[in-house]
C-alpha cells in the first residue's frame, strides 16, 4: 500500500538515514545485518502497517503482534524481505497488521501457500500465523507435512482452544467437557496436544509460550526466528469473548509459578513459587512431581532439560505434561539441526545442473528420437 | 534389417490401425509405444489410443484386466487412432473377446494359442475356444503358441519360467514388425538403454523380438506382409509427442521464454501424473517440482510461488480440480498468474480414472463459488498441448489471472508426430515486475485491467493481499457494497478482455452452409475426419474446432449465424451446447458420448448424415 509505505518510511526517517540510503545499505547484506555503520535502525513500530488492528479489546493476539515486531526490530530485519502468510480465523488477520509483505490466504492453507513461496524464494523470511482450528482441524494435513519436510518457516500457532471468528464453536484443542456454542452439553472428544502432534512429525524446533508472559514470549520468538527449519511455536492465547480465562492457570501471577514449568536447556526441571518442586522420571518413563529435599530427593534425581537431544522422546514426554496434574512446560522443547526442505530442493537442482550441464531448450524440444522429413 | 531370404509379397496400404491387447501385466502399453516410435521414425503420420484398466494388475486372464494399445499409422494426414482396426494381437482369450468388436471383418488376429487354456477361457467367460469353434471364420487368424515359442527363443539368455514368459510381448511385437514391414533398430536401441545393467533381460527380450520377426519371415502360415509408406509431411524435423509430455515441455518453454524459474506442484492422479514425472526429469532447467501432500496443497503452493514471482503451475484431473477450486478462487481474488491443467477423465467421483471424457467443462467455467471467472483453453491434439500451455502462461502474466487448460485422457496418453518448433521462434513472454514505490497501488490496473505484479523482496513495495474483498486501488480490505460490485465487474471484464489477445476462430470449410459441426478440445480429430468425409459425399458441412472456451472467440457468433444448423460434438451430455445456446440464443443439436472412449469418425459422420436428412 502506498500510504502504508509512506507512513512507514516517515517513521524510519525519524530514527534512520533517508529512504534511498537505507535501501542501499540494507540490500546487499540482507536481514539482520547490524554491522554496517550506516545500517538503518528499525523500531518495532516500523514493522506496523497502517491498517487499524481490529481484534477484540483484551485479545491475546495483541501481545503476539507486539512481541513479533520487537523480535524483528531487534534483528533489524528488512521488512521488504519478510512475508507473513496466514489462513482464516482471528489470528489469521495478522499479516494485515504487519508492514511486511503478506498473504491472507484461505482456511487451513497457510502452510501450503508458505511452502510454495519458500521453495521458490528461499531468500525470503517466511512466517505463518495460524490458529488451532486453522492449523489443526481444516489444515491438519498441511501442518504435519510442512513439519515433516522441515520447510524453513516460522509458524506461530495461536491456541485459544476455541473458534473465535465463527463465534465460539469447539476447536480441536477444546478441552473435554468444555461448553461451547456447538457443544452445549460439553465437548466429548479428546483434544489434540499440538506439540505432541508436531513432535510426532519430528519437528526440529518446538516451543510454547504464553501471551501474558511477554518477556518469555519474546525470547521464544527470537529463538524461533533464529532457527533454520520449521520453527513451531504454540502460544497460549486468551480469547476474551468465547473462552476467557482458559489459561488463567498459567497467567495468574499468584498461581503461575506452580502451574508453569519454564524449560531451560541443560537445567533441572524445577518449578514452584518456592522453587522446591521438580519433575523426576519414575519407572517406565512415568514422570512424577517431587519435592526437593523430601523423601531423599536430591537435585541429581531431577530431569535435566535437553532441547538438543537427537531423539524427540524427552520433548514428547514434556508435551504430555498438563495442568492440573502437572505444570505446563513452556519454553523451547526441542531445537535440533536438520537440512531444510527448501535447501535440499535447491541443492538437488544444483547437483543436476552440474551433472547435466547448461540447459538447452532446443535440444529438449527435439528429444532423442527426432527424424527429418524432406 | 536383414535381407529377406525368402521374400514374400508386400502389399502397400494408405493407413493401418492395429491393436495390441493382453493382460494388464503383459506389457501391451510398452510394445504399443515402441511400435509407435518405430512407425514415427519411419515417417508415418500416426495417432495412438492407449486403453488400460484402472487396476494396475487386475486378476490375470479376466475381462477386467485387459489392457490395449491402438495405433493408427498412415501415409496421409490422419486425425484419429482409427475407428476400427485391421489387425489385433490377443495374448489371451479375454483380450480377444473384449477387442474383437473393433476388428474389421477379414482383419488379422494374432492369438497366443497356448494362452487359450480351459482356465483362461473360463476367466474370459467363453463357453468354447474361439480359436477352434469356428466363430472366427470371418477373420484371418494366426494362432501361435507364443508363450512356448518365446520360452524356446530366450533359452540362450538363461532366463527361465515366468521371467522367460514375460518376454512374450516382444515376440508378438517382432511378429507384428515383420507383418507391417517395420524396422526393429529403434527397439533394439531402447532395450540396450533400458536394460543397460540387466544384460540377461536385455538379451532375452532381443531374442524374443527377433524370434517373432523371423517367425513371420520363415513360417509358411503368413502369406503376405503390408507396408505403409512415409507420410507426406512438410519438410522439417519431427518427433513423437504425447499430450502430457507436450504439457510438460510447454511449461518449461514458457518459463524459459519468460526468463523465470518454473514451479510445478501436483498430487499424483491418473491421468495427469506423467506431467509431474516428465517435469521432475528436467531440474537442470531450474524446474522446481513439488509433490504436495494433497491437491489443495498443490494449488495453494502455486499461489505462494506465483506471489513470489515464479511461473507457477499445477496439473490434475477432475476430482483434483474439485479440491483445488477454493485455491483457484483465491488466485482469482489475489489476481496472481498461474496455470492449472485438468487432464479430464470419466466422472463423476472416481468415475473411470483411466478413460477419457470432456465432462469437466461446466466445472471449469462455473465450478467455483462467487463470481469467479477464469480463462479456459482446450488443446486439440497431443502436440497442441504444447502451444496451449505456452498461450496459457502468456495470458496468465499479461492479465494477472489463473488460466485453466482442459486436456483429457485421450490427449494425455495419445501420441502423434510433432514438427519440432524452433526455440528461437517461440514467443517471448515479457514480465515486468513493479518496482516504483512512489506510484505503487496493489490493485491499480493497466490497459488490460491487470494489476501490478509486485514481488516480495522489492524495496518499498511491502503490501498485503488476501481473499477478503479489497479496495479497487489500494487493495486494503473493503466491505463497501459498491466497491464489491465494482470489483466483481472488474474481474469479469478483465477476463472478457482476454479475447483481444486471442486469434479469430477459424472455420474448416466454407464459412456458411447447411450445417456447422462444433467440437472443442480433443473431439477435433474425429469430427474433422467426419466432416471431411461428409464434404466428399457432397454435404454442406463445415467444422469449428474450439480451442478457447472462455472467453469464446469474438467472431464465433458471426460464424454460427452463417449456418442453418449447428451440431455440437462433445464427450459429455451437452455442456458446451448448453453454454453456446444460452450465449447465442439458438437451438443446437448435440452429438454426445459418455463411454470413456473418444469419438470415432464414423459415429460423427453418421450423426452428420442423420442431421442433414432430418
Amino acid at each position: 500500500m502506498r500510504t502504508s509505505y509512506a507512513r512507514n518510511s516517515s517513521m524510519n526517517g525519524a530514527s534512520a538515514p533517508p529512504e534511498g540510503q537505507e535501501k542501499q545499505q540494507a540490500e546487499p547484506s540482507g536481514p539482520a545485518s547490524g554491522s554496517t555503520a550506516f545500517a538503518p535502525v528499525r523500531k518495532p513500530g516500523d514493522y506496523a502497517s497502517d491498517c487499524d488492528v481490529r481484534w477484540c479489546p483484551g485479545c491475546g493476539d495483541y501481545a503476539v503482534l507486539s512481541q513479533v515486531k520487537k523480535v524483528l526490530s531487534a534483528a533489524n530485519a528488512d521488512p521488504d524481505k519478510i512475508v507473513f502468510v496466514s489462513g482464516i480465523g482471528c489470528s489469521s488477520r495478522f499479516p494485515y497488521y504487519m508492514g511486511t509483505y503478506g498473504i491472507h490466504g484461505i482456511h487451513g492453507r497457510a502452510l501450503a501457500i508458505a511452502t510454495g513461496l519458500k521453495l521458490t524464494r528461499p531468500d525470503l523470511s517466511v512466517w505463518v500465523a495460524t490458529g488451532d482450528g486453522d492449523a489443526l482441524s481444516i489444515g491438519g494435513n498441511h501442518l504435519i507435512h510442512a513439519v515433516r519436510r522441515n520447510v524453513d518457516l516460522k509458524v506461530i500457532l495461536f491456541n485459544n482452544r476455541i473458534y473465535g471468528l465463527t463465534k465460539g464453536q469447539a476447536s480441536p484443542t477444546s478441552q473435554m467437557g468444555q461448553v461451547t456454542a456447538s457443544t452445549p452439553y460439553g465437548v466429548v472428544e479428546p483434544p489434540f496436544r499440538p506439540l505432541s502432534v508436531v513432535l510426532g512429525c519430528e519437528a526440529t524446533f518446538v516451543a510454547r509460550a504464553v501471551d501474558m508472559i511477554p518477556k518469555h514470549l519474546e525470547t521464544v520468538l527470537e529463538r524461533a526466528a533464529a532457527h533454520k527449519g520449521t520453527a513451531f511455536v504454540e502460544v497460549y492465547q486468551n480469547c476474551k469473548i468465547f473462552n476467557d480465562g482458559a489459561f488463567d492457570f498459567a497467567t495468574d501471577r499468584a498461581k503461575r509459578d506452580d502451574n508453569v514449568l519454564f524449560l531451560e536447556h541443560g537445567k533441572p526441571m524445577i518449578f514452584g513459587k518456592n522453587r522446591n518442586k521438580a519433575i523426576r522420571l519414575g519407572r517406565n518413563l512415568k514422570p512424577e512431581i517431587v519435592k526437593i529435599g523430601q523423601d531423599g530427593v536430591a537435585e541429581a534425581d531431577i530431569l535435566i532439560h535437553d532441547e538438543k537431544a537427537p531423539s524427540p522422546v524427552l520433548a514428547f514426554l514434556l508435551s504430555h505434561l498438563h495442568y492440573p496434574e502437572f505444570p505446563d512446560p513452556v519454553g523451547v522443547f526441542r531445537d535440533v539441526e536438520a537440512p531444510t526442505f527448501d535447501s535440499l530442493v535447491d541443492r538437488q537442482i544444483q547437483d543436476v545442473c552440474a551433472r547435466k550441464g547448461k540447459p538447452d531448450l532446443q535440444s529438449l524440444l527435439t528429444g532423442p528420437d527426432a527424424w527429418t522429413v524432406g | 534389417m536383414t535381407q529377406d531370404r525368402f521374400p514374400k509379397p508386400i502389399e502397400t496400404l494408405d493407413d493401418v490401425a492395429i491393436r495390441f491387447a493382453g493382460d494388464s501385466g503383459d506389457g501391451m502399453q510398452l510394445v504399443g509405444s515402441l511400435f509407435t516410435s518405430a512407425s514415427a521414425l519411419m515417417g508415418n503420420d500416426l495417432a495412438t489410443l492407449p486403453d488400460y484398466p484402472a487396476e494396475i494388475r487386475a486378476p490375470a486372464g479376466t475381462l477386467a484386466g485387459v489392457s490395449g494399445f491402438q495405433i493408427h499409422f498412415a501415409s496421409s494426414d490422419i486425425y484419429t487412432p482409427g475407428d476400427i482396426v485391421q489387425a489385433l494381437v490377443a495374448l489371451n482369450p479375454a483380450a480377444l473377446k473384449i477387442n474383437l468388436p473393433d476388428l474389421e471383418k477379414k482383419g488379422i488376429i494374432i492369438a497366443a494359442s497356448d494362452a487359450f487354456t480351459e482356465v483362461n477361457l473360463k476367466l474370459a467367460q467363453c463357453d468354447s475356444n474361439p480359436l477352434e469353434d469356428g466363430s472366427l471364420s470371418e477373420y484371418t487368424v494366426y494362432a501361435l503358441p507364443i508363450t512356448q515359442m518365446t520360452r524356446q527363443a530366450v533359452v540362450p539368455s538363461g532366463l527361465k519360467g515366468k521371467d522367460a514368459d514375460r518376454c512374450k510381448n516382444f515376440f508378438a511385437l517382432g511378429l507384428v514388425y515383420w507383418l507391417f514391414d517395420r524396422e526393429i533398430e529403434s527397439t533394439l536401441k531402447w532395450l540396450g538403454e533400458k536394460f543397460a545393467t540387466k544384460e540377461q533381460v536385455r538379451l532375452a527380450n532381443e531374442l524374443a523380438l527377433k524370434a517373432g520377426y523371423y517367425y513371420g519371415e520363415t513360417a509358411e502360415m503368413m502369406p503376405a506382409r503390408y507396408r505403409v509408406e512415409k507420410a507426406k509431411l512438410a519438410p522439417g524435423r519431427y518427433r513423437k509427442v504425447g499430450g502430457n509430455e507436450a504439457v510438460a515441455l510447454g511449461m518449461i518453454a514458457a518459463a524459459w521464454q519468460a526468463g523465470k524459474p518454473l514451479f510445478y506442484a501436483s498430487y499424483p492422479i491418473t491421468p495427469a501424473s506423467d506431467i509431474l514425472h516428465e517435469l521432475s526429469k528436467h531440474k537442470n532447467f531450474g524446474v522446481r517440482t513439488f509433490q504436495a501432500e494433497d491437491e489443495i496443497a498443490a494449488m495453494c503452493a502455486v499461489v505462494g510461488a506465483a506471489f513470489g514471482g515464479s511461473m507457477a503451475a499445477t496439473g490434475t484431473s477432475g476430482p483434483g480440480m474439485a479440491l483445488k477450486s477454493e485455491g483457484m478462487g483465491l488466485a482469482v481474488m489475489l489476481e496472481l498468474p498461474c496455470v492449472i491443467v485438468n487432464v479430464q477423465r470419466g466422472g463423476p467421483s472416481t468415475g473411470l480414472p483411466t478413460k477419457t471424457e470432456q465432462a469437466d467443462l461446466d466445472q471449469a467455467l462455473f465450478g467455483r463459488h462467487g463470481e469467479c471467472p477464469m480463462p479456459v483453453l482446450a488443446p486439440l491434439s497431443p502436440s497442441d498441448c504444447f502451444i496451449a500451455v505456452l498461450e496459457a502462461f502468456q495470458i496468465a502474466v499479461k492479465y494477472m489471472t489463473p488460466v485453466l487448460v482442459l486436456s483429457d485422457g485421450y490427449l494425455a496418453n495419445g501420441a502423434e508426430p510433432w514438427a519440432i518448433p524452433n526455440a528461437a521462434d517461440l514467443p517471448k513472454i515479457p514480465i515486468a515486475h513493479w518496482t516504483d514505490p512512489q506510484t505503487f497501488q496493489p490493485y491499480a490496473r493497466d490497459a488490460n485491467l491487470a494489476r501490478p505484479w509486485a514481488i516480495p523482496g522489492t524495496a518499498g513495495l511491502a503490501h498485503r493481499i488476501g481473499g477478503l474483498e479489497k479496495d479497487h486501488l489500494t487493495g486494503d480490505v473493503s466491505y463497501d457494497p459498491l466497491n464489491h460490485e465494482r470489483m466483481c465487474r472488474l474481474r469479469a471484464e478483465k477476463i472478457d478482455r482476454v479475447v483481444e489477445s486471442l486469434p479469430d476462430q477459424i472455420v474448416i470449410g466454407p464459412d456458411s452452409g447447411d450445417l456447422l459441426a462444433v467440437s472443442w478440445g480433443s473431439a477435433y480429430g474425429a469430427v474433422r475426419t467426419a466432416v471431411e468425409s461428409a464434404r466428399k459425399k457432397g454435404l454442406s458441412v463445415s467444422h469449428v474446432p474450439l480451442r478457447y472456451l472462455n472467453p469464446l472467440p469474438r467472431n464465433l457468433g458471426q460464424i454460427l449465424s452463417g449456418f442453418k444448423k449447428v451440431l455440437v460434438a462433445e464427450l459429455n451430455l451437452g455442456q458446451l451446447r448448453a453454454h453456446l445456446q444460452s450465449r447465442y440464443l439458438r437451438p443446437m443439436i448435440g452429438l454426445n458420448k459418455i463411454q470413456g472412449r473418444p469419438f470415432i469418425a464414423s459415429e460423427a459422420l453418421d450423426k452428420i448424415e442423420e442431421v442433414m436428412r432430418a
